[in-house]
């Protein structure tokens, strides 16, 4: 499954309908770092960042870049009217007092009721929590966008996660190149397909329970 | 220098290696010195922040929440050689502040149900279960702000900032490089985000030698 820009910029583009008027964001890195790029310009939205930002702007043009002012992944940042600094026991004061809105993030694997798995993967990959287990824990909602399935072609949709986790039923809505799901009281709803795909193939490719019990709708 | 001893424990501040003092971390590279145990977010990139003394194998053991960035920490802990202790990134962040404001601890719920408690004491405090996070102090911080006045008294840049303000209350005695040093009564109170008691030391920093992984 290849994941070409237009792939990555689509799920990109999905995840931006979550975001909302005078919401708190914070963004992981990868396709959820291209979020921004797809909300309209006169939304109010305060982008937070692990390391210290709230009210992160777009990149900075080529040459303006500050080397003291970047993301929590260390890229260069812009800020917005109304942004502020501060240290890091303030930048996860936010995040644990709940006014973190909304997540993005990527995950390794997520379980039909909403586990999530993105910061090991044991003998193989040791990246480490980072913030993930402290935003995936108390954001308000958390949305995870990331490929439906491994390099081998295994499910990263899973009935209960193989992976340690990084915290359990956190997740709300799921959004890959095939899908979008929500994870439901009761069970795992999908929601939307992503054309050129069917619903034989989500069917086929994620090894989950999946509720089926709306009309679904069918994006490109 | 005098301080920084081998097997010594080092706090350091900076995220992704921005608000990491580079002129300190250059100085304690050209000293030889080794077998640190360090404390701080990340272990920077290869070649940026904490980064070097990462891949140079100068380090025995790290509490951080994340190496990701700094592939050579990962082989060398893999190899055995590098004792990593892994800790949410909003907890360390307590940890070290606990340490450098005279607490022992915090109590914290991030990570329950997760292998962040385990070998952690809980307790349960108004009817929520608690992890029993404990204090992190260091023999020496090394610190990166913007300004210092002639007593210490700091001010620090944008997103640089992150973890300094912590780590610079948390060493037994701590060290601040900085890009301008101006005289007592220059900086305003109401600005000074780390009164100069705090600070043992301060160096006029000669500026980032790395290459930024965006540049």
């Amino acid at each position: 499954m290849g994941m070409g820009i237009d792939t990555r910029n689509l799920m990109a583009k999905r995840a931006a309908q979550e975001v909302k008027d005078g919401m708190v964001v914070n963004l992981g890195i990868g396709i959820p770092s291209l979020v921004p790029n797809h909300l309209p310009s006169n939304m109010n939205v305060m982008f937070h960042a692990e390391n210290g930002v709230l009210g992160m702007g777009p990149s900075p043009e080529v040459g303006k870049e500050d080397g003291n002012l970047c993301n929590a992944g260390g890229y260069p940042v812009s800020i917005i009217a109304g942004a502020s600094y501060f240290d890091s026991a303030i930048a996860f004061a936010i995040i644990r007092r709940g006014l973190v809105d909304l997540t993005i993030l990527g995950a390794l694997q997520v379980s039909q009721n909403g586990d999530l798995a993105n910061w090991i993967v044991p003998g193989k990959r040791v990246p480490g929590m980072g913030g993930a287990i402290d935003l995936a824990q108390k954001a308000k909602r958390v949305i995870v966008v990331m490929n439906h399935t491994n390099k081998d072609g295994s499910s990263k949709i899973v009935k209960s996660c193989s992976l340690p986790l990084t915290a359990k039923g956190c997740v709300h809505l799921i959004i890959t190149e095939l899908a979008v799901m929500e994870v439901a009281e009761e069970g795992l709803r999908l929601l939307e397909i992503m054309k050129p795909y069917t619903l034989e193939d989500v069917l086929k490719l994620t090894d989950a329970e999946i509720l089926i019990d709306k009309e679904i709708a069918f994006m490109e | 220098m005098s301080h920084i001893n081998d097997g010594c424990t080092i706090m350091f501040g900076g995220f992704g290696g921005i608000g990491t003092p580079p002129t300190i971390i250059k100085a304690i590279l050209e000293s030889g010195k080794k077998d640190f145990t360090l404390i701080g977010n990340d272990t920077g990139f290869p070649t940026i922040g904490i980064g070097p003394l990462v891949a140079e194998g100068r380090v025995r053991r790290i509490i951080t929440s994340h190496i990701g960035s700094n592939p050579i920490a990962g082989k060398l802990m893999t190899e055995g050689k590098l004792e990593v202790e892994f800790c949410p990134q909003g907890t360390l962040a307590e940890r070290i502040r606990a340490g450098g404001v005279g607490l022992s601890g915090v109590l914290l719920d991030v990570g329950l149900n997760t292998v962040v408690e385990k070998g952690k004491a809980i307790i349960e405090v108004n009817g929520n279960r608690c992890m029993i996070e404990t204090a992190l102090t260091a023999d020496v911080s090394i610190v990166y702000a913007q300004k210092s006045d002639t007593y210490g008294n700091l001010v620090y840049d944008k997103s640089a900032r992150n973890t300094n303000p912590l780590v610079a209350m948390a060493g037994d005695v701590t060290f601040v490089e900085v890009e301008e040093i101006v005289e007592k009564g220059s900086i305003n109170p109401e600005e000074v985000v780390t009164p100069g008691c705090f600070v043992d030391g301060v160096i006029q920093g000669e500026g980032v030698y790395w290459k930024w992984v965006w540049e």
